[in-house]
């Protein structure tokens, strides 16, 4: 198969994601939707590797997920803060940084 | 040892008493405090005696050294040492000052007893006579000037010592102030000369200064006239004297010390260390003779009405120093050194005593509330009447040859100068007259109460404690003298000081006695040979002329004041009435607090207002909110994009990745 397939793929999952990202307001689907994108950006390393016959790509995509690991954590840290100090769960309601 | 090292000594000892003093104001009890204050300037006084003998031991025209410790101030062109001149002038002062700051330092230590801040006081002092020395020894023109500063600031802080007085504290700032004025034209004469003759040595710049200037040429004119703007300051002529009868509300030995003996006697040395420049400025040079001549009748007219003791004695020594000016600008150096040294001598007593009447009196300075003192204080009495003889230059006393010694030179200089002679004898007539109205109103008579209580009970009168000058109640905490009072003849320290000083007011001027003996004037004399003036020398006839004269119109003026204000008391209200215009005229000091007042304060005033309701509203307050307003609006639009949505957050996060890839693949393409 080309790369330009695995490329297309990766680029819908990011789109998706980053679509995602703007119009649900709910924070656990816009951290669900930030792994979508983590996960985009991981198909494309390791096509890329792939293509060009050397490992980097994959050690980059193995990295990616140990910080999508972290990150997921700490996400769902704050969600789980939030729900227990009864706060609203949607990000347009927690506004407190506006300038 | 040599002079210089001599002169080094009496310079440190007292910077020294003064550190300790004030650093140990905790530690050290007050009595070591005022011990170790009096014991440093009577070293530096042995110091000076020291100087004065290995400079005997030269040839007399050798006796002039330079000496620096290290460079003070280095830069392009410019080479300041910290450096002392050591010549007979120098040593002459150094002699003055010390010697009369010890026995000053003396009556201080039993006439400050009581008071709280008597380590405060003593470090002053001690400060005070240090700036002294650094100011008649200094080497070159920038440490003269630090020296003169350091005067100028010993006085406000003596000054407004009791600072818990109003009158006490604006006095000082009043003196601060008006000598501050002296100071930039002293500075200002200091660059000129810098600039004109490169350099701000003595030595270098009195020995160029003849080569580089014509005699009346304008630029060493103008040096010469900033000159006497820091000398009138200083010395308390018109029309910077104002500050001088006002520097009163200081404690008595801070009067007799600064503003009698020492300090106000700068302008008298400046000039005559100067005096090759104002030999070439003859203009500058009789415009100091002219305001040292005014200056002697003007303060004597305003003594003569003055009530308050110590104000008086205050005009009584602006016009003495009046005489003094006189003399060495129109030449008579040696002349009116002598005049300043007996000068320091009965002025200094006579603050004594006053301080010690004014003490008996419970604070209170009018001598209209005084009277009958000769029965309550003999001791103190006869001091007054020794130094009060000695400054109406009664015959043989110490002024009696120093006032007429100037007289004698200006008559003998001939011309104009011989009609300034006829103007100090006028002034002469009137210091005999004010000092024996002093003595004649405070010493006989039947006693007022303060002086029968001390007959009474030997005990000194305790009144509620109220300021002199507005009859306020004094709050007392800082210690004044109100509480426990001290007078000459309860206190050994402070008679002990009168009598050393009535002995040099009676007999210091046998030293210089026209043709007997030429002490003072055979050692002073070289160090003014560099100008054709000091040859000048009247003869001793005409000397004893001018002293008969002297002593007809000194005898004169007694002879007057006796009349009226003892044989017909009467008289002087008549007096009053008739000359009604005259009278207010110096009852009101010749409106010169006034004349400032208009065309000096209201107009700064009203630059200060301007300044603060026009200038500052708008143009500085704009400046300033304009700065705040760009900012403000600046932020405002950045604000925009901070609203707080993490989706819009997002969004521009995404636009701007995915502006910049569009950017790098349409420009790698």
């Amino acid at each position: 198969m080309s790369i330009e397939w695995y490329i297309v793929l990766s680029s819908l999952l990011f789109a998706t994601g980053a679509m995602g990202i703007l119009i649900r307001r709910s924070p656990v689907v816009i951290l669900l939707c930030l792994e979508l994108m983590l996960n985009a950006g991981n198909l494309a390393l390791v096509a890329f590797s792939r293509m060009v016959g050397n490992q980097q790509g994959q050690i980059f995509a193995l990295v990616v997920m140990v910080v999508a690991a972290c990150e997921v954590v700490v996400g769902l840290g704050l969600i789980v803060a939030i729900f227990r100090r009864k706060l609203p769960l949607d990000v347009d309601e927690l506004r407190e940084l506006r300038g | 040892m040599s002079a210089s090292s001599w002169a080094w000594l009496a310079l440190l000892l007292p910077l020294l008493g003064s550190i300790v003093v004030s650093l140990g104001f905790r530690t050290i009890p007050a009595r070591v405090a005022g011990i170790v204050g009096t014991a440093a300037i009577g070293l530096a006084f042995v110091c000076a005696i020291g100087a004065l003998a290995s400079l005997l031991g030269e040839d007399a025209d050798a006796r002039h050294h330079a000496s620096s410790l290290w460079t003070y101030a280095g830069a392009a062109g410019l080479d300041i040492k910290l450096g002392i001149y050591v010549d007979q002038l120098s040593v002459f002062m150094l002699l003055v000052v010390t010697g009369v700051s010890t026995l000053i330092h003396l009556y201080s230590f039993g006439y400050m007893q009581s008071d709280e801040g008597y380590h405060r006081f003593f470090s002053y002092l001690n400060f005070f006579v240090f700036s002294m020395l650094l100011l008649v020894l200094a080497g070159n023109f920038a440490l003269l000037i630090v020296g003169w500063a350091f005067v100028g600031f010993a006085s406000y802080a003596l000054i407004s010592f009791w600072y818990r007085r109003t009158t006490a504290t604006r006095a000082g700032m009043k003196a601060f102030v008006i000598n501050v004025v002296g100071d930039i034209g002293l500075v200002l004469a200091a660059f000129l000369i810098f600039r004109e003759l490169g350099s701000f040595e003595y030595g270098a710049v009195f020995a160029q200064a003849p080569h580089v200037f014509a005699r009346g040429e304008w630029t060493v004119t103008a040096i010469c006239l900033l000159l006497l703007v820091g000398a009138f300051a200083k010395s308390a002529q018109i029309p910077f004297h104002t500050w001088l009868p006002d520097a009163m509300e200081g404690p008595t030995p801070v009067s007799s010390l600064i503003h009698a003996a020492t300090m106000v006697t700068a302008g008298v040395y400046l000039i005559a260390r100067t005096h090759v420049l104002f030999y070439l400025a003859p203009t500058a040079a009789d415009i100091g003779a002219f305001v040292g001549l005014a200056t002697l009748l003007v303060a004597g007219t305003i003594a003569l009405t003055m009530t308050d003791l110590k104000r008086a004695i205050a005009y009584s020594t602006m016009s003495q120093i009046g005489y003094m000016v006189m003399g060495v600008s129109i030449g008579a150096y040696a002349q009116g050194l002598f005049h300043l040294m007996t000068h320091a001598f009965f002025k200094a007593l006579l603050f004594m005593t006053a301080g010690s009447i004014i003490s008996a009196m419970a604070n209170r300075q009018d001598i209209d509330r005084m009277s009958g003192f000769w029965k309550a204080m003999r001791f103190t009495s006869l001091m007054f009447v020794i130094g009060g003889l000695a400054l109406a230059a009664f015959p043989l006393t110490s002024g009696f040859f120093s006032k007429d010694s100037i007289l004698a030179y200006a008559g003998a200089r001939g011309g104009m100068y011989a009609w300034m002679a006829i103007g100090g004898y006028v002034g002469a007539f009137l210091t005999a007259l004010y000092t024996f109205r002093l003595i004649f109103r405070v010493l006989p008579g039947k006693p007022c109460e303060e002086a029968q209580h001390l007959i009474d009970t030997g005990e000194l009168y305790h009144g509620p404690a109220i300021n002199p000058a507005n009859e306020e109640l004094e709050d007392a905490d800082v210690g004044f003298p109100g509480a426990h009072h001290h007078i000459a003849e309860q206190s050994r320290p402070m008679a002990l000081a009168m009598a050393v000083l009535s002995v040099g007011a009676l007999f210091a001027g046998l030293i210089q006695v026209p043709g007997v003996d030429n002490v003072l004037f055979g050692f002073l004399d070289p160090a003014f040979a560099d100008v054709p003036l000091s040859a000048i020398h009247p003869s001793v006839g005409e000397e004893w002329r001018g002293l008969a004269i002297g002593a007809a119109i000194s005898l004169a003026g007694i002879g007057l004041a006796w009349i009226l204000w003892v044989r017909r008391p009467e008289l002087p209200g008549l007096l009053r009435e008739r000359l009604r215009p005259a009278y207010l005229l110096f009852v009101n000091k010749w409106y010169f607090d006034e004349a400032i007042d208009f065309l000096v304060v209201r107009p700064a005033l009203a630059i200060g207002r301007f300044a603060n309701s026009i200038f500052e509203r708008l143009v500085v307050d704009g400046l300033v909110s304009g700065t705040r307003e760009t900012v403000e609006g600046a932020g405002g639009i950045v604000r925009v994009v901070q609203s707080g949505f993490v989706r819009s957050y997002a969004l521009l996060l995404i636009a701007g990745f995915a502006g910049l890839a569009l950017y790098f693949l349409l420009s790698s393409s």
